[in-house]
């Protein structure tokens, strides 16, 4: 009896041990305590401070940038191989879930040329199938195979320049993963644990960041009509206009300007803030040598006329080009140096291959979870007072026991909270206040029944034994029921839910330990070495 | 000390009463649904921007409620929390695309109608990025000589001071950074002319969009309804079904009241709510399940005695512990109540009734349930068997067939 009262003694302290260690490590002052302590525990966004934000990828930007360049491309091929055709236009697919019905129509081909157009589009434009629509008319939609691959790439790369966006800002702790059940659903979870200033950093995300550089073929003009007449009304092939936004001193202009770019945001190698004449913030980048030998042939050949440096289909300026340019440019106009920086960030970054909505977004100031974490322990230390002076009152010397054991049990669960890893939440903390009343429970369950064993005349052991055996099938099933309602929680909740779902759960778990093998510990460490008990505390 | 000696009441001989309260009740809570169309949800739900703002002093409820309609269509709500100097302004958005742009008039309008800094930087509403860069050149002028690390580091200090107890967001006056280590009076000197302080500071936001509001609601009315089935088969399987479905029209009656509750008081139902409601399921459970325990045991010991007796007894052995663990149960779920916080306060407010409607439910309507199967179960037997010996229906009635081995 002895010896096996030993070997459970034995296992509670190194519990008690393990679990310490867990939570505070081996200190040697109280300011290691303090910073192992804050290390080990880790608390969620809402205790700590920080954003949660899910953001959508509006992938049928990139479906449409997709069959832009494949019209481009097909128009330079039916010329090439002098198949005429009266129009070649898409459809404008608004939403996410069109995207897949992306189409390019091809308008006015000779009936002679059906096979050569048929030919052409089997072996240049694999992406897509040709049906006719009547004589002269074609569709080209594109295959279901293709559009997978462009919608998943298109995630993956918004993904990545996210990540690098967010790297550059320097929130380490952050993280960006896929949501919702599918990539129909092209959703970002982004966390960003202590960020103070959520809002810069969505407009940070949120930049698609399009850089392109064009050779301006005419302008400035007031207005796009304006620009439009200067040609007749019709614009000239391979051209199109851009408008540059009023800025201060300067009024709304229009370009017209190259179709396709000379240069673009992938052609980068670097970019920073600076700060050019009149100490104004500016954002400088250089090429990479593949675009710095383009620009220079381009500029060579371009001196006294102007170039538009477009973001995001917005001219930002219009420089005359001096001389000859090989690798570098700068993108005048910030208002501050964070602006101007903020750029270099995202232009280094990459461009984002589709543009991105906001579907939610949690942001918990520092202040406020700190606030929370108070409260949280402010509740938790009344009610756990409560409960304790109750149980003293009601059960004096088991009370004791019923306290150890609660006690105990929240050590435990803060123990396996530090080992796992997992975060510690608002929720979570509601999570432990509710476990301290269902620890209570255990207890109560078990002493009731000491008392009416008691009370039907047994002997202090055998009552005890009694007790505890009785309570123990009730407690298994109070367990395991409330177990399997949490295993719901967890994996059909979402994030709050989840958190509280997993403290209880945990706690439950440690609960059975405590209230079953350390409570009756308790009792026959109380009473080992007595000789006739006659009566019992409780 | 002991709450009750040999308890002995007839809990089963007065159901009626109960029953026809716990009905009335449902019907309350289900007419107010009615009438309200639907429960109130919160932005969790329907999609909206929340924002949790505190002042300097007692927040200006109206002129906040009249400038907000002004700037942003739609409703708004600026509701204060007693006890403290915060408000909580929400904006119900149906559009995705209006959600940031209603974020960005909120935050305009307060700082236009409370914020005048006269051009300096909001210490209560900026980061540690934009301090340290507001900072930097004002500091060189003034010949402090800082690394870009120990400004950044400092600007950190600052925030962490305004964050921190006592101040908790709020700052009375910018000579309380004199605390902060590594501010000097020079660097003091610096911060007064470019930094101001405003009269209150937006402690956070939340925006949901309606997709994700109907997202997280399907799945929460998901979640709820398979984790009262994965209960119900559980419970079926260590006692019987109807002990299972017993139990789970017992929860359900509690869910019912205790929504009716929020819809009748007005309260909205958030995601965090949810969880309460899922928490009350399982308390409720735990309870009701003691009980049924019992039930098994006496049925085991008592072979002879009449059903509805048995299940009397049942309740009153238990009596003691259902009183004290749904009393401490309460004092810790009340105490949340009183000191959880504003974010809480919801969540404590469904635990808190969910209590006592759960200890109720276990005893006025699970255990008559199982009564009138029992009862109906035994009618019908008797009319078909033809058999009226009443040995027979006596026999039926005390001893059940035998229960499945426990342990």
């Amino acid at each position: 009896m002895q010896s096996k009262l030993r070997t459970k003694f034995l296992i509670i302290l190194a519990t008690i041990l393990v679990c310490l260690y867990g939570i505070v490590g081996l200190p040697k002052s109280k300011d290691e305590l303090l910073r192992n302590l804050r290390n080990n525990i880790k608390l969620g966004l809402d205790l700590r401070g920080g954003s949660h934000l899910v953001l959508q990828v509006q992938v049928q930007d990139a479906f449409k940038a997709e069959a832009d360049a494949d019209i481009e491309r097909l128009k330079d091929e039916l010329n090439r191989q002098n198949i005429v055709f009266s129009s070649i236009e898409r459809n404008d697919p608004a939403t996410l879930e069109e995207a897949d019905k992306i189409e390019i129509v091809i308008k006015g081909v000779p009936l002679d040329k059906t096979g050569a157009i048929r030919s052409l589009v089997s072996e240049k434009f694999d992406a897509w199938v040709l049906t006719a629509i009547n004589s002269t008319d074609y569709r080209l939609t594109m295959k279901p195979t293709k559009a997978l691959e462009l919608r998943r790439d298109t995630l993956a790369r918004s993904m990545a320049t996210i990540e690098s966006r967010i790297n550059g800002l320097g929130l380490t702790e952050s993280t960006v993963q896929p949501r919702g059940r599918s990539d129909a659903e092209a959703e970002l979870l982004i966390q960003m644990p202590g960020v103070d200033d959520p809002a810069r950093v969505k407009q940070i995300l949120g930049t698609a960041a399009l850089l392109e550089l064009y050779e301006v073929k005419d302008g400035p003009f007031a207005t796009a009509e304006q620009a439009r007449l200067n040609y007749g009304g019709v614009l000239p092939l391979n051209s199109k206009i851009l408008r540059q936004s009023a800025r201060a001193g300067e009024p709304e202009a229009y370009f017209v300007v190259a179709r396709t770019p000379v240069i673009t945001g992938r052609d980068l190698r670097s970019a920073r803030a600076q700060q050019g004449e009149f100490g104004k913030w500016e954002t400088a980048f250089t090429l990479n040598q593949d675009a710095a030998r383009r620009f220079e042939r381009f500029t060579e050949t371009h001196i006294n006329k102007r170039l538009a440096i477009v973001l995001d289909n917005n001219i930002r300026s219009a420089p005359v080009i001096q001389n000859r340019i090989s690798d570098s440019g700068r993108i005048t106009g910030a208002n501050d140096q964070q602006e101007a920086s903020d750029l270099a960030l995202i232009l280094r970054a990459g461009s984002l291959p589709a543009s991105v909505t906001y579907l939610e977004e949690r942001t918990v100031g520092p202040s406020l979870g700190a606030d929370s974490i108070r409260q949280g322990i402010i509740s938790g230390i009344v009610g756990l007072l409560a409960v304790v002076l109750v149980m003293l009152v009601y059960y004096r010397r088991a009370g004791v026991n019923a306290t150890v054991a609660l006690v105990l049990n929240a050590l435990i669960l803060i123990g396996v909270l530090a080992y796992s890893g997992a975060v510690l939440t608002l929720p979570g903390i509601a999570g432990i206040i509710l476990l301290i009343g269902m620890a209570v429970d255990s207890n109560v369950l078990i002493f009731e029944r000491i008392r009416e064993e008691l009370k039907a005349g047994k002997g202090v052991l055998a009552a005890i034994d009694a007790g505890f055996n009785k309570a123990f099938v009730t407690i298994i099933d109070t367990h395991v029921t409330t177990v399997v309602s949490c295993a719901f929680l967890f994996i059909f909740g979402t994030g709050p839910v989840k958190g509280f779902a997993v403290t209880l759960v945990i706690g439950l778990i440690a609960n059975l330990f405590t209230s079953i093998f350390v409570s009756r510990f308790l009792f026959d460490w109380d009473l080992a070495g007595k000789k006739n008990v006659t009566s019992l505390s409780i | 000390m002991e709450l009750f000696k040999n308890a002995n009441f007839d809990f089963l001989g007065k159901k009626w009463p109960f029953i026809i309260a716990s009905l009335l009740l449902t019907a309350a809570g289900v007419v107010s649904l009615i009438v309200k169309g639907g429960p109130k949800y919160g932005i969790d739900f329907a999609g909206g921007v929340n924002m949790y703002v505190k002042f300097a002093q007692t927040p200006p409820v109206e002129k906040l409620r009249s400038a907000l309609s002004q700037k942003i269509p739609g409703e708004i709500s600026v509701v204060e929390i007693p006890g403290t100097q915060e408000v909580i302004i929400g904006v119900e958005q149906k559009q995705e695309k209006d959600l940031d742009s209603a974020r960005r008039l909120v935050v305009e309008t307060l700082a236009a109608n409370f914020g005048q800094t006269g051009g300096k930087l909001d210490l209560h509403n900026t980061g540690a990025g934009e301090l340290a860069a507001r900072l930097r050149d004002p500091l060189q002028r003034a010949s402090v000589g800082l690394s870009d690390q120990q400004l950044a580091d400092l600007a950190k200090a600052i925030m962490n001071f305004r964050d921190g107890g006592p101040n908790f967001g709020i700052l009375s006056s910018l000579d309380q950074l004199s605390a902060v280590p590594g501010v000097t009076p020079a660097i003091l000197n610096v911060i007064k002319q470019e930094v101001a302080l405003s009269p209150f500071a937006i402690r956070s936001v939340e925006i949901v969009g309606p997709k994700i509001g109907a997202e997280l609601r399907n799945q929460a009315i998901l979640a709820t309804l398979y984790a009262l089935a994965g209960m119900l088969v559980y419970i079926a399987f260590r006692f019987e079904t109807i002990y299972g479905v017993a139990a789970v029209i017992a929860v359900f009656h509690d869910t019912i009241i205790t929504i009716g509750l929020f819809s009748i008081f007005n309260k909205e139902i958030s995601l965090t709510v949810v969880a309460a409601l899922l928490t009350l399921v399982g308390y409720s459970m735990n309870d009701t399940i003691v009980v049924f325990d019992r039930i098994r045991e006496n049925l085991k010991l008592m072979r002879r005695e009449k059903f509805p007796n048995l299940v009397n007894l049942s309740i009153n052995q238990t009596l003691s512990r259902t009183v004290l663990t749904s009393g401490l149960t309460f004092l810790s779920a009340f105490a949340l109540w009183l000191f959880g916080g504003q974010v809480l306060n919801g969540f404590a407010f469904a635990l808190v009734v969910g209590i006592i409607v759960g200890t109720y439910s276990s005893i006025f309507i699970a255990s008559p349930i199982l009564i009138f199967w029992k009862d109906w179960t035994e009618r019908r037997s008797r009319r078909t068997s033809g058999d009226s010996g009443s040995a027979v229906a006596e026999k039926r009635a005390a001893g059940r067939e035998p229960m499945k081995a426990v342990k």
